[in-house]
């Protein structure tokens, strides 16, 4: 049984007196697992990731992280929803930004920021700067400057909401072959119920207005999944059962018309 | 359904057209300057020497570069004195604007109580205190130095001030993520940032600074050994020597183009391999 990593007791978030943009969420993350959240936009999935991640203070509740064992720069990585890079720096000082933070000398940092590079298959880019990369290829950039510290939890904020069809297929397949190859905790926010179904052990369908959660659902495939899985019966029918859970959620107004 | 894989591999024609049309393009963005300017200074001469315009009016063109190289001399060395007076007034500028607008970036309250000062110095017309700091100052030359310091000044601290605070928001808060310190912040994130906004703000303000360097002896009417440009058109003027005027002025926009071309090429060195107001396309 896998400990607890993440805890979130009775967590709420306010903007200004009237938007209540997370209520009481209370939530188990244990260590390994792949969690979706997954709603429609205001419903607060990306408003608690932040809070996960320490970017925003909670207005009541606690969120407890359990303390890492190993010593690492950074436990907790967090991918935006733009790539969020500096553009004046090359891919190499871009990825190597987290370990300079924490002070590791350049000629240290070197091995460890070139096996994050290839990792996600971009060492020929290493002395490039981002305008000269494709959408996708930026993704890959901010993904391997999450890795780089060897975090135990990645938080990913709609990551590849941005990206064409392909791309992003290429894209889910990269980070589930990461998360396990590196034994990560992710937090994966997004809006597609294909995504969510595909990627994750288990989803968590939030509701918006205020922002809490729907339904906490285990998917029950062997997971890593392959792309064959993805054209699968059995996708259907979970995606089916994701999609129905998700629109009982739904208010009448959050449909776009 | 049949699915045909193209793997045929032909040398494609080369678009011949698009290269000259290239070519073409390079020549004349300079051919084309420079045919006009000669145009125009050939039909200034031609005019001047077909209506018999006196000298005293206007000189021709090359009347005033006999007169350039005739008073070269002199003129030289109150080109000098304007070369120092504006660079100068612009590096002190640059010290100061940015030196007090990291200021105001890192701090609101600091930013709240002085920037009215800021503001009022730059509002108030540069001739309209000039007198007075003439007064209060003793040597010419720091007195010049300040009303040239005064024009410059504004524009670099706007422009680090805004700068400081045009980094993104999403990469604020990978540096809270990741613990950075003040300075880290400083070094990595924000400094970089304004790069942009601070390039700009350099090329008005070294304009700017000569033009405060002119208008400041101008007012100053300053006279003797240790003058500028500006105080030997007055001189011609007063004199009635219209050529050397003319001379002098030519001088002076040598000055500009030279700031401007200087700033321009430190802009393009700084920002020309990522920020996209540098970077060339291709067409």
């Amino acid at each position: 049984m896998n400990p607890a990593i993440i805890q979130m007791d009775r967590v709420s978030r306010r903007f200004g007196k009237m938007v209540l943009a997370v209520d009481k969420m209370t939530l188990s993350i244990n260590a390994g697992e792949f969690v979706s959240f997954l709603g429609p936009s205001g419903c607060g999935k990306s408003t608690a990731l932040k809070m996960i991640a320490g970017l925003l203070p909670v207005t009541a509740g606690t969120i407890t992280i359990t303390p890492s064992k190993e010593k690492s720069e950074q436990d907790l990585a967090f991918v935006f929803q733009e790539p969020t890079l500096m553009p004046w720096a090359t891919v190499f000082n871009n990825v190597y930004l987290p370990l300079r933070l924490a002070g590791v000398s350049r000629s240290e940092a070197m091995p460890r920021v070139k096996a994050a590079i290839a990792e996600v298959g971009l060492s020929r880019f290493a002395t490039s700067y981002p305008r000269e990369l494709s959408g996708g290829m930026k993704m890959r950039v901010s993904i391997a400057r999450a890795l780089v510290t060897r975090p135990r939890i990645l938080l990913m904020d709609e990551p590849f909401a941005a990206l064409d069809e392909m791309t992003r297929s290429k894209l889910n397949n990269d980070v589930v072959r990461l998360a396990k190859d590196y034994g990560l905790t992710v937090i994966f926010v997004t809006h597609s119920v294909f995504e969510a179904v595909y990627l994750s052990t288990r989803v968590i369908v939030m509701a918006a207005r205020p922002g809490r959660v729907a339904a906490d659902l285990a998917l029950e495939t062997a997971w890593p999944r392959n792309e064959d899985w993805r054209v699968s019966p059995a996708f259907s029918i979970e995606a089916r059962r994701v999609s129905a859970t998700l629109k009982g959620t739904l208010h009448v107004d959050d449909i776009d018309h | 359904m049949s699915t045909t894989l193209i793997t045929e591999d032909h040398a494609a024609p080369v678009n011949t057209e698009q290269l000259a049309r290239e070519k073409r393009e390079k020549l004349l963005s300079w051919l084309m300057p420079v045919v006009t300017l000669s145009t125009a200074v050939a039909l200034w001469e031609w005019v001047v020497w077909y209506y018999a315009i006196p000298k005293y009016l206007i000189p021709a063109p090359s009347l005033i570069a006999q007169t350039l190289i005739k008073d070269g001399p002199s003129l030289m060395v109150s080109a000098w004195f304007t070369v120092k007076l504006t660079f100068f007034s612009l590096s002190l500028a640059i010290i100061g604007g940015v030196l007090l607008g990291a200021l105001f970036a890192l701090s609101r309250p600091i930013e709240m109580s002085l920037f009215p000062f800021a503001v009022i110095l730059q509002v108030t017309p540069v001739v309209a205190i000039a007198p007075l700091i003439l007064i209060y100052v003793d040597s010419t030359f720091a007195a010049l130095l300040i009303c040239a310091w005064i024009v410059a000044f504004f524009p670099i601290l706007s422009g680090t001030v805004i700068g400081l605070r045009s980094a993104d928001h999403n990469l604020r808060d990978l540096f809270t993520l990741y613990r950075a310190t003040p300075w880290q912040r400083l070094r990595y994130l924000l400094a970089p940032s304004a790069l942009p906004q601070f390039m700009s703000a350099l090329k008005v303000a070294g304009g700017l600074s000569l033009i405060g360097a002119v208008v400041a002896e101008f007012v100053a009417g300053a006279a003797g050994q240790n003058t500028g440009l500006a105080s030997r058109i007055i001189e011609s003027s007063f004199r009635s020597e219209i050529p050397r005027m003319f001379a002098a002025l030519v001088l002076v926009s040598m000055l500009g183009i030279a700031i401007f071309a200087l700033t321009t090429w430190a802009s393009r060195r700084v920002l020309g391999h990522w920020h996209e107001s540098e970077i060339r396309r291709e067409h």
